[in-house]
């Protein structure tokens, strides 16, 4: 775990008078001041509303009012999350300078908890890629090693946090874009149970895969911040209709007795000091008390290309939105045609054309059943799969990326080999469970490694056990 | 290469896309999707006949509310968010072009 301090450490003292709120965005501003230009973590910086909000809790807090479960601590948003009046771009020219209508709910319920939100952060545009090269607005670099990829889709998030720009972060994850950014910086990311976080205010990539999560330095913050953000919400469809888990009451419980899956048909693709280190946790939770199971997922070789055409099969429509219409920027021209397509040409970047081309021809007559329909029935068989794993184990461990975060412009050329990033992260997002990367040790150049754990839809009292046990013996 | 796809599926592909792009990005975009859907024959091969397909990760239904009027955004504030509006509306050039 970093130096930094956790929000779970802000909260009490900021609560309990011991430390104001104020001071604690200060702190974090000066860290911001010093290093964004160069990691670039985001693309705005709210400074002077967090002061204003910071002042606020204060002077709240001096009257004896309770603020709420993140009081003063300074947190950070992806920017594909609506702020109302505040920029959100999902770093796109075509949304650059837009200004939401309302707050997505994840935002309305951190502001009720008492969090400061101190900035937007970078992303692949659209969330679409693996090493945050892929926004509009420059990359991120990683916070430990800045000639190095802070992974991505959610980059500047996990950058933010390594950083300690922020003391938590939110990012969103549809393949992998929490939890491979947080193992390459070297923090706590959790993709929750598909449905469990509210996708409301969300801009959508991929609907069916899409979740809200957490980065952190600490296994506890990421609970806290899961047990706020949970919960059912009317104002999303899938939003599943049972109250928010209780996950830092299962903190400290011990992994005795339960059974961790090891995969033993992992797809190849992983460098060896990736593996060593999950060896390592494999080992760990067997002295914590726990039997390591064989499980079996034969179908997972094949989820990179199901999600690869699921995705963006689906984010061909959702992006369908971009049209100069409604919101967003406008290329003029004399007709409706020219004006859409002109429009979306100079918006979108090369990835995301690209994405938007796979999908909708994927979804075209005469290829549909060839591609989309068999991704679907793919996608059946991943989910079987863990149904019959989940029979005899309790979570799974895997890598959660296959390498150690990799130097700028290392997979660019080639589409397909960033695409291979996410072979470990993809198949939770297809079945739609709870998954989240814990730093475990180093490997290559002194580098972060992270530890994928895998637990069944609303499995995550299993999965943060088990992370605090990892936690605590990396 | 396989030549899964021909610079006429994409340049068809871009236009019920609606992306404006150029003939030598149709050159470029082909050679990347045709070498992507090599990589995607792995499925080929699966039988899958007797598969369900699974579009959601659970079995969803319509969620729909009562037909009140309700609060909704406000009309201004959404439409200055607009490239362009008229009279309370949203403005677009005329549709007469050429179309598929």
């Amino acid at each position: 775990m970093s130096n930094f301090s956790t929000a779970t450490s802000i909260a009490h003292n900021v609560a309990s008078g011991a430390q104001s709120a104020v001071s604690v965005v200060e702190e974090h501003l000066q860290r911001i001041g010093q290093r964004e230009e160069e990691v670039h973590a985001f693309n705005l910086v709210t400074s002077a509303e967090a002061r204003e909000r910071a002042a606020d809790l204060d002077a709240r807090i001096a009257r004896g009012e309770n603020v709420g479960l993140l009081a003063g601590v300074p947190i950070a948003l992806k920017d594909n999350m609506c702020t109302r009046g505040v920029p959100t771009t999902c770093s796109s020219k075509i949304l650059e300078g837009w200004k939401p209508p309302y707050n997505a709910t994840v935002v309305d319920k951190l502001f009720a908890a008492g969090a400061v939100f101190v900035g937007k952060t970078n992303l692949d545009e659209f969330a679409m890629g693996s090493s945050t090269e892929n926004s509009a607005f420059g990359p991120t670099r990683n916070p430990l090693d800045t000639s190095r990829v802070p992974g991505g889709s959610s980059g500047g998030s996990a950058a933010a946090v390594a950083a300690g720009f922020a003391a938590v972060s939110l990012g969103s994850d549809t393949g992998g874009s929490i939890r491979q950014p947080a193992a390459l910086c070297g923090v706590v990311g959790v993709k929750p149970t598909y449905g469990l976080v509210s996708r409301y205010g969300l801009v959508a990539f991929a609907s069916s895969l899409d979740q809200i999560g957490p980065f952190s330095h600490s296994v506890a913050d990421a609970a806290l911040l899961t047990e706020v953000i949970a919960g059912h919400d009317p104002m999303d469809s899938t939003s599943i209709p049972k109250p928010a888990p209780s996950l830092v009451s299962v903190l400290g419980r011990g992994v005795e007795g339960m059974r961790i899956g090891r995969v033993a048909d992992l797809p190849e693709g992983a460098d060896a000091d990736v593996l060593a280190r999950l060896d390592a946790a494999f080992i760990a939770l067997e002295k914590a008390g726990a039997t390591i199971v064989d499980v079996k997922l034969p179908s997972l070789s094949y989820a990179l290309t199901a999600y690869y055409l699921i995705a963006p099969a689906e984010a061909s429509s959702n992006l369908a939105r971009y049209d100069g219409v409604r919101y967003g920027n406008r290329v003029a021209a004399n007709d409706m045609n020219n004006m859409y397509a002109d429009t979306r040409a100079a918006g979108f970047g090369d990835e995301v054309k690209r994405r938007i081309m796979l999908g909708t021809y994927a979804l075209s007559a005469g290829y549909y059943d060839a591609y989309y329909g068999k991704a679907l029935k793919v996608r059946r068989l991943i989910s079987n799969d863990f149904a019959a794993a989940y029979a005899n184990a309790d979570v799974i461990l895997t890598p959660t990326s296959p390498t150690v975060a990799f130097p700028f412009g290392a997979k660019t050329d080639d589409p397909l080999t960033m695409y291979l990033c996410d072979i470990f992260t993809i198949p939770t997002n297809l079945a739609g469970h709870p998954a989240m990367s814990v730093p475990f040790g180093t490997g290559q150049a002194n580098m972060p490694v992270g530890v994928q754990i895998l637990a069944p839809t609303l499995g995550e009292e299993a999965m943060f056990k088990v992370a605090a046990v990892l936690e605590s013996a990396a | 290469m396989s030549e899964r796809l021909s610079a006429a599926d994409v340049a068809k592909v871009a236009r019920m896309a609606r992306l404006n792009i150029s003939a030598a990005d149709v050159e470029r975009y082909t050679q990347q999707l045709d070498g992507m859907l090599d990589h995607f024959a792995d499925i080929d091969n699966l039988q899958l006949a007797d598969v369900q397909p699974m579009t959601q990760p659970f079995p969803l239904v319509n969620v729909l509310r009562a037909d009140v009027e309700q609060p909704c955004l406000d009309r201004e504030e959404v439409l200055s968010a607009a490239p362009a509006a008229e009279q309370g509306r949203f403005r677009v050039p005329p549709s007469g072009g050429e179309d598929e």
